[in-house]
């Protein structure tokens, strides 16, 4: 899906030696987000200094109602039935990709490819027709994300 | 720095558009755009209870709508749907292929719901019947029966063109929180699995269907519905123009496929 949208955007981002791209909230409704910067494609530094728990970040990932990440991927834990193969087989990730990859494509995966179905995990704005309770509120928290990052780099 | 900002607006922009493009030739290979009917990915023992009018749970519906439609509805004893429309096995057959349809008088898109509400406030004289309540199903089921096997036939022309794009256009852009397009699914993901559920083309020729997960025969407006709460989105109303527009989308994407109502889903 989106192999061209990647390509391109991923040689952009290679291109400029250094991209930094602060992403600022600015809906006044919207809690603030922690700032952040992308460079290349990775978001080097955790969200907010949060030190990520790689038990609780299981839990977030597998959670129906947080992160919900088998219903896309499969992942390598027992006994978990009925993963989805929307999204990529997410074992071994934390050897294929650097903590600050994987940080970009929780928080944002249209940044690497804009056409992506991946849900962006920490993102309010520039969203249509978001339902009234979750508006103004990122899928995750800054924590969460960070919990999620540390459990991922773990699968190896 | 002012270069790559306007790298990374030029991101958001792609993101924030319609994506309709991309499932209309984007990098698919030909048998990936074969319409796929839900039906396809029907375990074999729903289909074979689906195929079955006497185990199809929906038939139930049917049924039921056979005899409303042939009764004078209560109190009052207005005229029944059968003293207009007579011998209706022949004479409502093939309404449903072709709804919903612009209504010539007021300019709106009309789809059989629509119909039947139209025809109990004009000629009945009667209050019109709320979404998912058993009495429109039943109806609804009845006369969508009464086209089993006849290809959807919907216009798009003239004055359905303007609905036919709005459609077109809620299909193909992001929404809600998880901020998925329609047709990131049912057209780009086909043939996966989202979690136990395999990703149809949405060919909407099944409804109203007996949805197991809802324990009840349902719309296809409240099946559209399930789908935007799946992205958190904020949701139309059952009958609003977003989702008659939709569904006229739907329908016409899928023209020529045989109607085959009520399915039975997950
Ligand atoms: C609705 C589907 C969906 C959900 C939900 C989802 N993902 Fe994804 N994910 C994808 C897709 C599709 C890709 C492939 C990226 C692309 O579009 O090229 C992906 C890519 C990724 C990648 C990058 C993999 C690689 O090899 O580059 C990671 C890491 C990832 N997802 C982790 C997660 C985690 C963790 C969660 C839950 C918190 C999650 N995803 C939820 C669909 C999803
Ligand atoms: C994140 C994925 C996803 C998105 C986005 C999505 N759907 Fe669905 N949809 C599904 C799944 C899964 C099903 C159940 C399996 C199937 O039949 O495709 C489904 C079922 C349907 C069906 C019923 C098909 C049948 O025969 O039972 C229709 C119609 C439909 N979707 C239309 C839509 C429309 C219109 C939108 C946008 C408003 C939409 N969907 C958005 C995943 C999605």
């Amino acid at each position: 899906m989106g192999a061209r949208g990647m390509i391109a955007v991923r040689a952009a981002g290679l291109g400029s030696a250094l991209v930094l791209a602060a992403f600022a909230v600015t809906s006044a409704a919207a809690t603030p987000l922690e700032s952040f910067a992308v460079a290349g494609d990775a978001i080097g530094t955790p969200l907010g200094g949060a030190t990520g728990d790689v038990s609780r970040g299981r839990d977030i990932a597998l959670d129906r109602g947080k992160g919900n990440c088998l219903i896309c991927h499969r992942v390598p834990i027992e006994g978990e039935l009925f993963p989805g193969d929307v999204g990529p087989d997410l074992s071994g990730i934390g050897a294929r990709l650097t903590a600050g990859q994987i940080r970009l494509r929780l928080v944002d995966q249209s940044v690497v490819t804009p056409l992506t179905l991946m849900p962006s995990y920490y993102r309010v704005d520039g969203l249509r027709r978001v339902g009234d309770q979750f508006r103004g509120k990122p899928v995750l928290t800054a924590q969460e994300i960070e919990d999620v990052v540390a459990w991922l780099q773990t699968l190896r | 720095m002012g270069g790559l900002k306007v790298l990374c607006i030029a991101i958001v922009l792609i993101n924030g558009q319609t994506i309709g493009t991309v499932a209309a030739d984007g990098p698919f290979p030909d048998e990936a755009r074969r319409m796929r009917s839900a039906n396809e990915f029907l375990s074999p023992a729903l289909r074979a209870e689906q195929a079955d009018p006497i185990r199809n749970r929906g038939m139930l519906w049917v049924e039921q709508g056979e005899r409303l439609f042939a009764q004078p509805p209560p109190p009052g004893g207005a005229q029944s749907c059968a003293s207009c429309h007579a011998s209706p096995e022949t004479s409502m057959r093939g309404v449903a292929a072709r709804l919903p349809a612009v209504d010539a008088e007021s300019g709106q898109l009309v789809n059989l719901e629509g119909r039947i509400n139209d025809c109990r406030i004009l000629r009945q004289s009667l209050p019109p019947l709320d979404y998912e309540t058993d009495e429109l199903l039943a109806l609804t089921a009845y006369l969508t029966a009464l086209s089993i096997g006849e290809p959807l036939t919907v216009s798009i022309d003239g004055p359905a063109s303007a609905f036919y794009a709005y459609g077109q256009q809620l299909w193909s852009e992001r929404q809600g929180q998880l901020n998925v397009a329609c047709t990131q699914c049912h057209d780009q993901s086909v043939g996966r699995k989202l979690r136990g559920d395999t990703i149809s083309s949405a060919v909407p020729t099944g409804y109203p269907a007996y949805r197991l997960e809802w324990q009840t025969l349902g719309s296809l407006h409240r099946r559209l519905r399930s789908c935007q709460l799946g992205v958190r989105a904020q949701l139309f109303e059952l009958g609003s123009r977003e989702y008659l527009a939709l569904e006229l989308y739907l329908k016409s994407r899928a023209r020529r496929h045989l109607i085959d109502a009520p399915a039975l889903r997950r």
